[in-house]
């Protein structure tokens, strides 16, 4: 142990201070936070625009976009009703997607990030995720689901305006990138795979007649409408659609763009923070990652098979989160050998 | 040091409504029976800077004063300066309810504290040295070596552990109280793990910011220093040949009712706060965990008790611990502060043997007095207690918090009857005092301004020194004529101001 402070000034010896159990507290609290304004985005969407072929509003497909469907089908019966879905989305503390639930994984990771997230981000989220989980039923009959779902979004981006005004930037705020990051591209490819399966019904084909409101909900669900209009004034077509969400580089929710993100946090942690031992795996993932969203077009993912493509990411995704965790906060930590033995 | 003092171009309220008279305005009203007012009745002259403090009270409107107060207090619950209560399976934050009248200290009773608590923190440490070492104490016949040695927080396993410095009690908290004559006495140590210092400092800053009019141009001596001076102390008692130590915070986690402190002390000192999963021993030498792999550690701040900090050392069903945590310390690789079995020192036995520890020890007599003391283990002092039970306040030594003691003059018949068969049954575990007619401060309470009583719990640090920080936590019993304190008794707090003349 001696040998590190004897070769560093105090300064460098002290750079990689950040325990694993703060980088993992802020990599799911914005994790957790995308994943509520999401979700209400989702609700309010579906609620307006999606509709079953019997003009109902199509709650089914939130199911399968969470990955719900037999945690829901275990509590109440199919089809989904609008009081049941908002039961299990908003309220039940038991479903883990709930915004109850999530609000309270978002109080935990922020009182255990408490030392180290601003003061501005610690009151806002114990006021929002105080709020959250007091939230029952007639609150949500007073206020309309609609002004729930603005007031949520609100919440969420007034906690990350306040988190990107104040947090200190170093290695809290990577992670806590990071994790934001992963939980976007994992999100947009959720919404694609879902709804292009429910607007085109087997043996159509994306050049076939659409509901140009439908293709519209599914830009609304990710916050995309008028950037895409402002893009596509002319044709909606379900690859032009897809291919926006997948590729488009300036689009905030992109695949393309969050995937971009991940790989330049990664590579930040890795060269200001000394961490390149630690990131190299990592940032080989995200760049095959990449290399395949790159070397295709929407027509191409689509004509192979965009389901598959889809899964594939969301795979992808879920490794390059477990191996984050098993490279940052590990279960059985790495020996003092190991440590003594890494290049400086 | 003769600067002269600031004055706010803001006209305090009391100059425009010119409200002459002490008794008047809001304390038209105001009754100290009997008892020492920290604002009102001195036995002294009114020192200037006290009279300047009433003067502008006097001349606050009640609602006003109400107003600030739930502002206050909706601002400490929106910021989580809360302690968590919990019942069944529901966790409830409270806030500590914030009296917005300050307790005011002079320049000279403080210099009195100040140099008692150094004498005393001194003698602590001195004796905490002697008994798990030479012993000189108990061969001399100045304490009963029964009363430390069959101690329960008596630890076997720092007999013959030389500590950085000397030093066992880094931190120091000493419950002060005054009787009907102004006379500051001590009612006990707090030598483990006190807590209270986060409300001193988070008072202030809500008493600045909702009180400037009151605060403004007074002389008051600061409490900002705290977290630099408690970072530079833990540096201070380092291993020895550690030159840049790597302090952190030691915490039970979030669950903890002290949590909103142990984040609000380490945020001040700048260093992580760890829990028992984030710290790992290995060769006897501790190091926590980061995301670039296991960091040295050298010197723990800990606010977890001896029996949770190691499994393998005490309590085997610690989920809270490091196991390997003592035999590192043991050997010196890493300070713990406070020390492990401080506990014995400040237990409310040896408390009665202070007074003679002080003069054994500094060959001085006490700065501050005691409360006089009967020790139930002595037959003398069981004697009289049983005697004069409904006079007495009778402690059960190992508890704190207020718990299972009784005020025999408050009791009834019933009560004291029980209490009679508990005492008998193991008068070792009792001491009895005379109560104590604690000061009283005006406080804002449902009715108007009312007299209620407080204590004083000033913090002191020891490294190379004692420093004490001028201020305290003010502890304020909002039940009318109750006299504990304990905020999980219904006590508040009060902003405590120690004048700088």
């Amino acid at each position: 142990m001696t040998h590190t402070s004897a070769r560093f000034p105090a300064m460098l010896a002290n750079l990689n201070t950040l325990l694993s159990r703060y980088g993992e507290s802020m990599m799911w609290l914005a994790r957790y936070m995308e994943r509520i304004e999401n979700l209400a985005r989702l609700l309010e969407v579906t609620e307006a625009f999606v509709r079953n072929p019997d003009g109902s509003p199509g709650w089914d497909s939130i199911l399968q976009i969470n990955s719900d469907e037999d945690r829901y089908a275990a509590s109440y019966p199919l089809p989904a009703t609008e009081e049941n879905i908002l039961a299990f989305y908003i309220t039940e503390s038991s479903n883990p997607t709930s915004i109850r639930a999530m609000a309270h994984m978002v109080r935990e990771n922020a009182r255990s990030a408490r030392p180290l997230i601003s003061t501005e981000m610690w009151m806002q989220l114990n006021v929002f995720t105080r709020s959250m989980m007091e939230l029952s039923t007639p609150d949500i009959r007073r206020h309309g689901l609609s002004g729930l779902c603005n007031r949520l979004k609100q919440d969420c981006q007034t906690h990350f305006g306040i988190t990107e005004g104040t947090l200190y930037r170093d290695q809290a705020w990577l992670f806590y990138l990071l994790g934001k990051y992963l939980e976007r591209s994992d999100q947009i490819t959720r919404l694609i795979d879902i709804r292009y399966h429910t607007l085109l019904p087997s043996g159509e084909t994306s050049g076939s007649q659409m509901d140009i409101t439908q293709w519209g909900s599914v830009l609304r669900s990710a916050a995309a409408y008028h950037a895409f209009r402002r893009l596509q004034p002319v044709t909606t077509t379900p690859a032009n659609v897809v291919g926006f969400l997948l590729k488009n580089e300036g689009f905030p929710r992109s695949l393309m763009l969050n995937l971009r993100q991940v790989d330049n946090t990664l590579n930040a942690l890795s060269t200001h923070y000394n961490l390149r031992h630690q990131c190299g795996p990592l940032q080989e993932r995200i760049i095959n990652l990449r290399a395949t969203l790159e070397d295709q077009t929407a027509e191409e993912i689509i004509s192979r098979g965009l389901h598959e493509y889809m899964t594939y990411i969301q795979d992808e995704l879920a490794a390059l989160q477990a191996e984050v965790s098993a490279t940052f906060w590990p279960a059985a930590p790495v020996t003092i050998r190991e440590e003594v033995s890494a290049p400086q | 040091m003769n600067r002269p003092v600031l004055q706010s171009p803001i006209p305090s309220p009391i100059s425009a409504a010119a409200v002459p008279a002490a008794k008047a305005g809001m304390f038209a009203a105001y009754d100290t029976p009997d008892f020492f007012c920290e604002l009102m009745r001195r036995t002294d002259e009114m020192p200037p800077s006290l009279q300047t403090v009433r003067d502008r009270l006097a001349g606050f409107d009640l609602d006003e004063l109400r107003h600030r107060t739930s502002t206050a207090e909706a601002q400490l619950y929106r910021l989580g300066i809360t302690f968590t209560v919990y019942s069944d399976r529901e966790a409830i934050d409270r806030i500590l309810p914030f009296d917005m009248i300050p307790r005011v200290l002079t320049a000279t009773e403080w210099d009195h504290i100040d140099r008692g608590v150094q004498q005393r923190v001194k003698a602590l440490n001195l004796f905490l040295r002697d008994i798990y070492h030479e012993r000189h104490v108990l061969r001399d016949g100045i304490i009963p070596a029964d009363l430390v040695l069959n101690n329960p927080n008596y630890c076997e396993a720092m007999v013959g552990v030389r500590v950085p410095g000397d030093v066992y009690v880094h931190i120091n908290g000493t419950d002060l109280i005054r009787d009907r004559s102004g006379r500051f006495m001590v009612l006990e140590d707090n030598a483990r793990t006190p807590s209270g210092v986060s409300y001193v400092i988070e008072n202030r800053h809500m008493m600045l910011r909702l009180m400037p009019d009151l605060a403004s141009g007074m002389p008051l001596r600061s409490v900002e220093e705290y977290g630099l001076k408690l970072h530079q102390t833990l540096c201070e008692v380092a291993p020895e040949g550690v030159t840049d130590p790597q302090v952190v915070l030691f915490s039970p986690g979030i669950y903890n009712s002290a949590y909103f402190e142990h984040v609000f002390l380490a945020r001040e000192m700048g260093v992580p706060l760890v829990e028992g999963k984030d710290l790992i021993v290995e060769n006897h030498r501790v190091y926590m965990r980061t995301v670039a792999g296991l960091r040295p550690v050298h010197s723990i701040y800990r606010r977890l008790n001896d029996e949770y900090l190691d499994p393998l050392a005490f309590n085997p069903d610690s989920m809270l611990g490091v196991p390997g945590l003592v035999e590192a310390y043991r050997r010196g690789n890493v300070t713990l502060a406070n020390a492990l079995g401080t506990g014995v020192a400040d237990d409310k036995a040896v408390y009665a043997y202070m007074p003679r520890l002080i003069r054994y020890y500094l060959g001085e007599d006490p700065i501050l007095d005691s409360v006089q003391t009967n020790i139930c283990a002595e037959e003398e002092g069981l004697a009289y207690t049983l005697a004069n039970m409904d006079k007495l306040v009778i402690k059960p030594v190992g508890e704190s918090g207020g718990y299972g003691l009784l005020i025999g003059s408050q009791a009834t018949q019933t009560e004291l009857d029980e209490f009679r068969a508990k005492l008998l049954e193991d008068p070792s575990n009792y001491i009895s005092q005379p109560v104590i007619d604690l000061s009283v401060s005006p406080t804002l309470c449902p009715s108007g301004v009312e007299a209620r009583h407080v204590d004083l719990r000033p913090f002191a640090l020891t490294g190379k020194n004692t420093w004490v920080l001028p201020g305290g936590l003010s502890r304020v019993a909002l039940r009318k004529g109750s006299l504990v304190v304990n905020s999980s008794q219904g006590g508040g707090s009060k902003d405590t101001w120690v004048m700088a003349r």
